[in-house]
């Protein structure tokens, strides 16, 4: 009996009026339809702000699909932009599942990014030290940095109630400061903001590494990173799905103090959560340093830490659904470059944003018009 | 209709002071109201009696203008009316009291009595609208202060608080929604003196309960409901008896005392001895506690809520920190959570909807909630799935526990059948230590009725039973042996069957067992 509803409009004046009620249960295949409605919504809306401000939003799309999946080069531009979002993106879904508020995978991923190189820079291991042994290393110490970054506020959550959200955006802010004394303090190349380029061993794989046998290959920078995202979601959905633990972190993240009734032990599963969470974020810093960039360097990062928490939550915290809005702003991020005003594709993201937002009423509440009863008329 | 073309403005008697006519209301999934028909006669009190779910507040919603109906008429003074706002409600003078009140904390009684007025235009003189209240609750029999801040009222006070809200605002009809839920024996009979006084005075009331006893104590005429009709109208409240009401509300006969087998005590499964704990706030809620429960038997701690019930069974079962020694079945426990669990102590927690159960998750998550550690559920790792459904829908046939199916999530569930999937969860676990905190708290009869007799199965199989309870009744109904708790120890045991009710209360309230001292009551675990 407490199923809300709001009537909208007066039935004195119409016919009919519409009524927003509580819907009891969702259909299996109204969430995916309600996002796709609302990304094609979004796309309507902006297309007609594009003609306002006289652009022409059919060649101003062509011209997003073609910079972003027009051809095998782009589209490979696009997924080296999609790598790091879709593990800092899954590092934030995981969190987000357990209600703990993760919005520190940016200073993760500085962490790991700075891990992975100390591998090369510090050096840890002696150059000329093989890759089969360098790549493997720095994944290590790239999740490792991130992990043990991710859990000090998880620690400090566990043990003393301190608010994550809190914790976790400072420490962005030194993991930013930590990273640039190295960049421009010892690990600098000649007083720039970066330092000297990693050895090929360190390089993640491209396949345009490959292009000596395979031409067609040529000029790819699509990197191993790739795989160690989609292998990460792969991993993240299934435990989450089918894993005692996946159950654990949702019941406490319906209710903690239900799972403490079924004798979860939720101050470990906080740390544990917060590890894996910092791991993945670091391990997209490495991925980028070791596939991309090649260097540690001051403006690493875009922002991907960042960007991640609205891709979780695109995703609907689904890893599945990471993957794929993850891929949907590595598009827009490279369009950015190309698109004059340059402001059209964060508008676009915004657009969307607001729009998949506002469309959670609608899997949530069902709208419905009623012909008012005899007592109304 | 059966009376003919009714013109809308014929009343159907000059007394009628609020007339209901075919009213139905739908909600997604349910029709709360099919066709209702209520008549309520000026200066009467009219019981509205029913379980919970039968449209009974739905109904009372719909007079005080927050639901608007799909169909019928409303009649006030012989008016039709149609009102879009609890203020037009209100202004036609029908003013309805709800279970959760809407009162400002730091604000004086006088303060939220106005709130929401244009009364005041610009110059807030108090001291005049003081009086003015103060005046307004004399007459009615509402003892208030009116300076006082709501935050340091009681709860009946604050009840008091609204009624006066109401009258201030001229209502000449108050609709009462379950108004003794939250109040203790004492305060209800002050209500029920204020009901009278409001009746004497011309005006009416309507009472909406699902408490026989009550309904049978205050009401000059009782219509009952359910499943959204009104299954019995206006019957002459001195006229009816408990049975037949009952069975007019549940729709078949109903046992309000369970079948008992004589209790056959075995061993001593749960002992605790020299228990002490905190409670939330930090201070001292358990004082040297030390008792025992054997198979087979059921034990009730009665006791008034806030004298350690709560926390004693917070601390059996592993969420609350405790000092002292717990024997399981002779064996000593450091007891935790998850010990708890993985010693099979089955728990029907009092907060239902926060602790018993997730309510966001599927009836199959919550249902494999104490078990998905241990095969069949686990494989490694894993759930298996199709083992978690099974063991689900099983549980949910045999409990019956109505719910469209078990991927439903639990918080759609009613109060009744919550309880129900809590219990079948955990009594499945055929648990050897069961411990049940107020299992059948705003639940209706048919639902005790139900959760009574689960209980006394599972005491017949031989599981010992500690069971909280701050009804009386219930204790006396069930129990084989009565504790009492009085300020965080035990002031007294009994055996069921030579129970003095009048003496439990005493020692309830912190009197004293004229022939036993302090220092006997608190060794009492051994008197058995």
């Amino acid at each position: 009996m407490t199923s809300g509803r709001l009537p909208i409009g007066s039935s004195r004046s119409l016919p009919v009026r519409l009524s927003v009620e509580r819907r009891l249960a969702a259909p299996r295949w109204l969430g995916p339809v309600t996002t796709i409605g609302a990304v094609v919504l979004a796309l309507l809306v902006s297309a007609v702000i594009i003609a306002l401000v006289g652009g022409d939003p059919v060649r101003s799309y062509l011209h997003i699909v073609r910079s972003a999946f027009g051809s095998v080069g782009v589209l490979s531009d696009t997924l080296v932009k999609a790598t790091p979002l879709i593990l800092t993106g899954l590092a934030c879904a995981l969190a987000f599942r357990m209600r703990l508020w993760n919005i520190g995978a940016e200073g993760q991923f500085l962490l790991g990014a700075w891990g992975a190189s100390a591998i090369v820079l510090a050096p840890v291991l002696p150059a000329g030290t093989p890759g089969i042994l360098v790549i493997p290393a720095m994944m290590l110490a790239g999740a490792a940095a991130g992990a043990a970054w991710g859990m000090i506020p998880g620690v400090l959550r566990a043990r003393f109630g301190v608010n994550e959200i809190i914790t976790t955006l400072m420490l962005n802010y030194v993991a930013l400061l930590w990273m640039q004394y190295w960049v421009f303090g010892p690990w600098s190349e000649g007083g720039f903001q970066q330092t000297a380029q990693f050895p090929r061993e360190a390089w993640l794989p491209r396949l345009t590494d490959l292009s000596g046998s395979l031409p067609a290959f040529s000029g790819l920078t699509i990197h191993l990173g790739l795989v160690f995202g989609l292998v990460a979601a792969a991993v993240v959905w299934f435990v989450l799905r089918r894993g005692r633990w996946g159950y654990e972190i949702r019941l406490i993240g319906d209710s903690p103090r239900a799972a403490r009734y079924a004798g979860i032990d939720i101050a470990r599963h906080i740390v544990v959560v917060f590890a894996i969470s910092g791991a993945l974020a670091g391990l997209a810093g490495m991925s980028e340093v070791s596939g991309v960039v090649h260097r540690l360097q001051d403006r690493i990062s875009p922002g991907y830490g960042f960007t991640a928490i609205i891709i979780a939550y695109l995703a609907k915290f689904n890893p599945l659904g990471v993957i794929v809005a993850a891929i949907l702003f590595g598009a827009l991020l490279l369009a950015g470059r190309e698109i004059q005003p340059s402001g059209v594709p964060s508008m676009i993201q915004g657009i969307v944003l607001f729009a998949l937002i506002t469309s959670e009423i609608l899997v949530r509440y069902r709208v419905r018009l009623v012909r008012p009863g005899r007592a109304a008329a | 209709m059966t009376d003919g073309p009714a013109l809308p403005a014929r009343s159907a008697g000059a007394g009628a002071a609020v007339e209901l006519r075919g009213i139905v209301k739908r909600f997604p999934g349910v029709v709360a109201n099919e066709g209702v028909d209520f008549t309520l006669r000026t200066g009467e009190v009219h019981a509205l009696l029913g379980e919970n779910g039968a449209g009974k507040s739905t109904l009372m919603n719909i007079l005080a203008g927050i639901y608007r109906p799909d169909g019928g008429d409303i009649l006030v003074d012989g008016q039709p009316r149609d009102f879009r706002s609890p203020r037009e409600a209100i202004a036609a003078g029908l003013g309805m009291v709800h279970q959760h009140f809407t009162l400002v904390p730091s604000q004086t009684v006088t303060e939220n009595v106005l709130l929401g007025l244009d009364r005041p235009r610009f110059r807030l003189r108090l001291g005049r609208y003081e009086a003015e209240i103060a005046r307004l609750a004399d007459r009615f029999n509402l003892r208030t202060d009116p300076r006082a801040k709501v935050w340091q009222l009681s709860v009946g006070e604050q009840q008091r608080v609204e009624i006066l809200k109401m009258l201030y605002r001229g209502a000449n009809v108050l609709i009462m929604d379950e108004p003794t839920a939250v109040l203790a024996p004492q305060e209800v009979e002050e209500l029920f003196r204020t009901l009278r006084a409001m009746t004497a005075q011309g005006r009416s009331v309507v009472f909406i309960s699902h408490k026989l006893s009550e309904v049978m104590a205050i009401a000059d005429r009782i219509t009952v409901m359910r499943r959204g009709r009104v299954t019995a109208a206006a019957l002459p409240g001195s006229g009816a008896t408990r049975s037949q009401l009952a069975r007019l509300m549940v729709g078949r006969e109903v046992l309000e005392t369970v079948a008992r087998a004589p209790s056959r005590p075995g061993d001593v499964v749960l002992s605790i001895r020299d228990i002490e704990a905190d409670n939330d706030k930090g201070l001292r809620a358990l004082r040297g506690v030390s008792l025992d429960v054997r198979a087979g038997e059921i034990l009730g701690l009665a006791g008034v809520a806030g004298n350690g019930q709560s926390e004693l069974a917070q601390v059996i079962t592993g969420l609350r920190p405790y000092a002292g020694r717990i024997e399981i079945a002779g064996r000593e426990v450091a007891m935790s959570p998850r010990r708890a669990v993985a010693r099979g102590i089955a728990h029907v927690p009092e907060d239902r909807t926060g602790v018993g159960s997730a309510p966001n998750l599927s009836l199959t998550d919550n249902l494999i909630m104490k078990r998905y550690r241990q095969p069949p559920l686990a494989r490694g790792w894993a759930i298996d799935r199709a083992a978690a459904r099974s063991l689900a829908q099983r549980l949910k046939d045999e409990y019956a526990i109505a719910a469209p199916s078990i991927d439903t999530q639990a918080r759609l569930l009613s109060g009744g059948n919550l309880q129900r999937l809590i219990l079948a969860r955990e009594i499945d676990l055929q648990p050897s230590l069961m411990v049940a905190v107020q299992p059948t708290r705003g639940l209706d009869v048919g639902a005790i009725e139900a959760v009574h007799r689960l209980l006394m199965a599972r005491r017949d199989a031989g599981a010992a039973t500690l069971l909280v309870s701050e009804d009386l009744d219930e204790i006396l109904a069930l129990a084989d042996r009565i504790a009492v708790m009085y300020e965080g120890g035990i002031v007294g045991t009994f055996d069921a069957a030579d129970a003095d009710i009048h003496e439990i209360g005493l020692l309830m309230t912190g009197g004293r067992r004229s022939a036993d001292d302090a220092a006997a009551a608190a060794d009492a675990v051994g008197a058995r």
